[in-house]
């Protein structure tokens, strides 16, 4: 078995580069193979979704590049934030569940990143105040978790991603337990951060219209073990809208993503 | 028409959450403690039974109510062995989980020891302990090794019910093992650890006693336990139903204490402390 390589960057990587994974295998202590190898690079300020079915690695990938997982050979450089804030994180992550303290306020939820990095409260209030503000949250901040929607719950995971202003967003299927409505205002809402903040988010989802609909680039994988097996450029004029859900490119490029999709789905014919 | 109205009263009854409904919840069982005393004292009064084979409620209360200074002066006792006993079950209990936590190999050479413990009879234990022990620290041992255990186990349990996301926040924060636990394993550990503590407040209570009675048998003590004892030997019945109710009571009023603490504590945000509507 390879040596297993970690690097990580300090300075801003002179590529432009976020994220770069070389060689990137990922095998449980079960022996599963989860994942690759696989090569992916992700430019500063991008977008990109990883799109596959259930057990591609998708989610694998995402948890190797947060650094909650290592790699069982290869490479994961993330690109460190030129300029170190205090309580700043380089990588913000959303769960698929909102994965929030049900004990307490959704004031202290978002704060916890902050207090695990000893951030003074004078200061940190501030930015907890600016965070929930962002996400339309500013009544809520006393409210238990258990009080709120599925969408706002959502919504205080993503205020805690950013409250320590990472250069980089991991979401791992965060809006697929809501419902439609909901889905598709987070995702606008997604958008409008991703165009104000200029953060690189990579997304992983199995709907490949949401992937398409968010996302610059879709990274098609393929299961058993994750591999990426396509990759679409999604050409659209920015910003994008509600109606670009219903325009010709759109449905041309879905139409795309799911031919490329169909042979990671054996026994289903491509349509 | 009745067969429509029947299904109907039916669904009625299933959903009891009115106020009238909570209201026959209180109401019943003193209902039914008001017709078995009237019950018993009748039955003692109209058969003659002698006091020393079986008193009559009004004949326990009046010795209750006589008897009050001796009476008192035990179950203080009693309450003080129980209240030692359980505070150091709490803190033993809860300091010997966070210790397993911490420790694999503390939680594989002791956790088997902790379950002899607890699986040993403490009224066979107690006899040894009070040649080893003064008498009063007999028997606050005897309480702590009947209430430490479910405090224990409880709080393993929670300390390892954490949800695995969040443990990955903390981890991808950087979280430190000290930070981890204040602000994420105990926090979640908390509604079962207050479990743990419900249980183990009757059970102190029930050490307290087995530890009295095996002492009051070599002799010493004043606790209610030695009471009734000591009123069995002298065939001061009625005296023994009324040291038995203080006990009662006071197993009544501590775990009334501690289920109210606990929904207290939780009553924001554990499902156990919410009502059914929310």
């Amino acid at each position: 078995m390879a040596e297993p390589v970690v690097l990580s960057e300090t300075g801003p990587d002179p590529a432009g580069l976020a994220v770069s994974l070389r060689g990137v295998t990922k095998v449980y202590d079960s022996g599963v193979a989860a994942l690759g190898p696989i090569d992916l690079d992700v430019r500063k300020g991008e977008f990109v979704s990883l799109l596959g079915p259930s057990g591609c690695g998708k989610s694998t990938a995402l948890r190797l590049i947060a650094g909650l997982n290592a790699p069982t050979s290869g490479t994961v450089r993330v690109a460190r934030p030129a300029v170190e804030v205090s309580g700043g994180h380089a990588v913000g992550f959303v769960f698929q569940e909102p994965t929030l303290m049900p004990w307490t306020s959704v004031r202290e939820n978002v704060r916890l990143p902050l207090k695990l990095a000893h951030v003074p409260p004078g200061d940190a209030n501030a930015r907890i105040d600016a965070a929930l503000a962002q996400m339309g949250l500013a009544e809520f901040a006393e409210a238990y978790p258990r009080e709120l929607s599925g969408g706002m719950k959502m919504r205080v995971s993503l205020a805690r991603a950013l409250v320590t202003d990472p250069d980089i967003l991991l979401m791992d299927e965060p809006f697929a337990a809501l419902d439609e409505i909901t889905r598709f205002r987070l995702n606008n809402d997604l958008l409008t951060l991703w165009r104000d903040l200029r953060k690189t988010v990579i997304f992983v989802t199995h709907s490949v219209f949401e992937s398409v609909y968010l996302s610059q680039r879709v990274i098609v994988m393929t299961s058993r073990p994750g591999r990426i097996s396509a990759e679409i450029a999604v050409k659209t004029t920015e910003p994008r809208a509600e109606d670009f859900r219903t325009s010709v490119g759109y449905a041309a490029c879905c139409r795309e993503v799911s031919k490329a999709l169909a042979p990671s789905y054996p026994g289903q014919s491509a349509t | 028409m009745t067969s429509l109205q029947t299904p109907l009263m039916a669904a009625g009854r299933a959903t009891p959450d009115g106020s009238g409904w909570r209201l026959v919840r209180v109401l019943l069982p003193v209902v039914v403690l008001a017709v078995g005393i009237a019950a018993w004292e009748l039955v003692v009064r109209l058969n003659n039974i002698p006091p020393y084979v079986l008193p009559a409620p009004s004949a326990v209360f009046v010795t209750l109510v006589a008897d009050w200074p001796v009476l008192s002066q035990s179950l203080l006792t009693t309450l003080l062995t129980t209240l030692e006993g359980f505070a150091a079950a709490a803190i033993g209990g809860v300091a010997l989980a966070l210790l397993f936590n911490q420790s694999k190999w503390l939680e594989y050479s002791l956790f088997p020891y902790a379950v002899i413990l607890q699986v040993t009879p403490v009224i066979a234990i107690a006899p040894l302990l009070l040649i080893y022990l003064s008498q009063q620290t007999a028997v606050i041992v005897c309480a702590w090794i009947v209430g430490f255990f479910p405090v224990l186990s409880n709080t393993t349990l929670g300390l390892n019910s954490v949800d695995r996301n969040l443990a990955g926040l903390f981890q991808l924060y950087g979280a430190s093992r000290l930070q981890t636990l204040r602000y994420l394993k105990l926090p979640a550990a908390l509604p079962f650890i207050l479990g743990g503590l419900r249980i183990a407040g009757g059970l102190s209570l029930i050490g307290a006693v087995v530890a009295e009675i095996a002492a009051g048998s070599a002799g010493a003590g004043s606790g209610l336990a030695y009471r009734i004892a000591e009123s069995g030997y002298r065939l001061n019945i009625p005296r023994m139903f009324a040291a038995l109710l203080l006990l009662s009571a006071a197993g009544i009023v501590i775990y009334g204490l501690l289920a109210l603490t606990s929904h207290l504590v939780l009553r924001r945000w554990h499902e156990s402390a919410l009502g059914k509507e929310n």
